[in-house]
């Protein structure tokens, strides 16, 4: 009965922030002065009868808290209402079209960060104050100043142009034949059972998700050589040493220890990810709502930046509503 | 007691901050590296005999002895432009983190000290901030304000107060509970000054650390500003956007991006280096 309290009341918490962000990003768009409608159709030659038309049809006629408020129930109902931009089409097809390919490439990288970090952590970890451990260190300061779309675009040119071994951008090749189901095309693909779509999405996934991975690495990196080096010196190691236990075994013993503090850090630098991502989509032409996001602010689609903005947030939200809940149910200690 | 006077102050704090840095070379190498590219930036019209937005030579020309790394696709000298534009990207670095530290530091400070609704409430705004995705809130707030790199510099400077709000705040919470300053409270000291005068030069170690990181942070950011074409327009130099223009002939013109891409990349690691490094001395209790 705990836990769920607990769940409850941290669920609770992240209505606020929710709101906190719509509220900033509502303020932020509408203080730009001027009529948005001009500033999307660019002429100024509009009939004043057409465009107070336009205006009432856009709800944009109404006072601003009108407008706020009524944006945030149709958004608690899943209604984001109207692209400002692409007359009549809904923002919220849009998001669900799009959501699936970024959160797929969040995933795909965040893999690839840990899969670095713990290749990286352990060698600097199992021999701490040689080279080798500097030099690990000084990956992760490095990696994580790397400009992403610098790096993308170098990886790009080495491995898909120069050596063409992975696809340039998108995110799938049309010709495979694929329906998606869950918007996730590796899942879908495993679900069709089709193995060329299977690889064709994976290969369009690498590099990406290597990009994003090595740039977020830096941090595991860090935390797995920590934690591994304070573990192997403890005393319950030194017990399975003393019973003979193979070397080998003590480090994956070890390992297990250190794998609760990143998985917590994965979950709290979520917004990390999500950020990384965005820029990761820009680069490789990534079909998302990072691309998706920068398409908006560059013609002005308040609603649809709104939209954006709501999900972030929600997102973000249930991510360390989630981390949270896993160190609950990890130490009993820790509830309402 | 006598309280120092404000020069002193300043002298106090930057001693100990020096030896810390010396103490890590780490952080030395990160100076060095910082002050070679300042230089540079500040130096450009005695290093390079170029204009930055005038062509100097004929267009996408590979390295030369003449252009060391080569024309861009309107004949400018690739070199010069990053000198310049290390201008633009260090200006709007120092500026944001000036204003995010300036609006940041002093409402943890006092956000802490107070406590009660006023800290509940602000604490509530700054951790919504704070755990968003800070490009997409500084895209969002740049696209509003305008391709100028003060607006460039006003977007970074709200994403990160929060983060100088976390920290000080969370100093001054621990120092706040120590004999140390309810001593002072007892002997009738004025809050203000009790912050100004004994908490502040407490919590300015830790400031410093965070400064170097988050502004390590922000010349990622500002370039990702700049490489969406919301920190200057053209022929402004700037490095994100000479790095998206030279997108379509990296194929070609390798150094093209070459270039943008490493200048960022040195001007943050040598931020980061300095940042880690204060950081280090820290833990160690230096």
């Amino acid at each position: 009965m705990g836990l769920l309290r607990y769940v409850a009341v941290r669920a609770a918490l992240i209505v606020p922030s929710i709101l906190i962000l719509y509220t900033i990003a509502f303020l932020v768009l509408r203080v730009l002065p001027g009529n948005p409608i001009l500033a999307v159709l660019g002429t100024k030659n509009i009939p004043p009868e057409q465009l107070r038309q336009l205006e009432h049809e856009l709800g944009l006629d109404k006072p601003l808290w009108r407008q706020y408020l009524d944006y945030l129930w149709n958004a608690l109902h899943g209604d984001f209402g109207k692209s400002l931009v692409v007359r009549g089409r809904s923002i919220s097809a849009d998001l669900k079209e799009r959501l699936p390919a970024t959160i797929e490439l969040a995933l795909a990288g965040l893999l690839a960060s840990l899969v670095l970090g713990f290749a990286t952590g352990v060698p600097a970890g199992l021999r701490r104050g040689t080279k080798l451990d500097t030099a690990m260190r000084l990956y992760g300061s490095i990696t994580y100043t790397l400009f992403i779309p610098w790096l993308g675009l170098l990886l790009q040119l080495v491995f898909a142009v120069w050596l063409g071994i992975f696809p340039v951008s998108g995110r799938i090749d049309p010709t495979v034949g694929l329906h998606p189901l869950t918007g996730f095309y590796v899942l879908d693909s495993i679900i069709e059972r089709n193995w060329a779509a299977l690889r064709d999405v994976v290969a369009h996934l690498f590099l990406p998700a290597l990009t994003l991975g090595i740039v977020l690495s830096g941090p595991y990196t860090r935390l797995v050589r920590n934690n591994l080096a304070a573990v192997m010196e403890s005393r319950f190691i030194l017990a399975y040493r003393a019973r003979g236990v193979r070397e080998s075994r003590l480090v994956l013993h070890a390992l297990r220890n250190a794998l609760i503090p990143v998985v917590t850090y994965a979950g709290l630098q979520f917004a990390l990810l999500l950020g990384g991502a965005v820029l990761t989509e820009t680069t490789f032409d990534w079909p998302g709502i990072g691309t998706y996001l920068v398409e908006k602010i560059q013609y002005r689609d308040y609603p649809a930046i709104q939209a954006v903005v709501i999900v972030f947030a929600a997102l973000v939200g249930l991510v360390s509503l989630l981390v949270d809940v896993v160190y609950a149910l990890l130490d009993p200690r820790i509830r309402y | 007691m006598q309280t120092p006077r404000p020069g002193r102050l300043a002298a106090r704090l930057a001693s100990p901050l020096l030896a810390r840095l010396s103490a890590s070379s780490l952080a030395k190498a990160g100076a060095l590296l910082l002050a070679v590219i300042v230089a540079a930036s500040l130096l450009a019209p005695l290093i390079s005999p170029y204009s930055p937005v005038e062509p100097s030579g004929p267009p996408l020309q590979p390295p030369s002895l003449r252009h060391p790394l080569g024309t861009d696709r309107l004949g400018r000298d690739v070199f010069t432009r990053i000198l310049y534009g290390g201008r633009i990207v260090l200006w709007v670095v120092a500026l944001s983190v000036a204003l995010s530290a300036a609006v940041g530091v002093p409402l943890g400070l006092v956000s802490g000290y107070l406590g009660g609704r006023l800290d509940r409430i602000l604490s509530m705004v700054m951790d919504a901030v704070y755990a968003f995705p800070s490009l997409v809130l500084a895209i969002a707030l740049a696209a509003v304000l305008g391709p100028r790199p003060e607006n460039a510099a006003v977007a970074i400077a709200v994403v990160y107060v929060p983060t100088y709000f976390r920290m000080v705040r969370g100093q001054v919470l621990q120092v706040k509970a120590s004999p140390f300053v309810e001593s002072l409270r007892a002997l009738g000291l004025p809050t203000g000054r009790i912050l100004r005068r004994h908490v502040l030069p407490h919590i300015i170690q830790t400031v410093m650390v965070v400064f170097s990181l988050s502004a390590a942070d922000a010349v990622l950011t500002e370039a990702a500003l700049s490489y969406f074409g919301l920190a200057v327009t053209p022929p402004t130099p700037d490095w994100g956007f000479d790095l998206y223009n030279a997108k379509g002939f990296a194929l070609q013109y390798p150094w093209l991006i070459a270039a943008p891409g490493a200048a960022i990349t040195l001007l943050a690691l040598s931020l980061a280096l300095i940042g880690e490094g204060l950081g280090e001395t820290a833990r160690q209790g230096g």
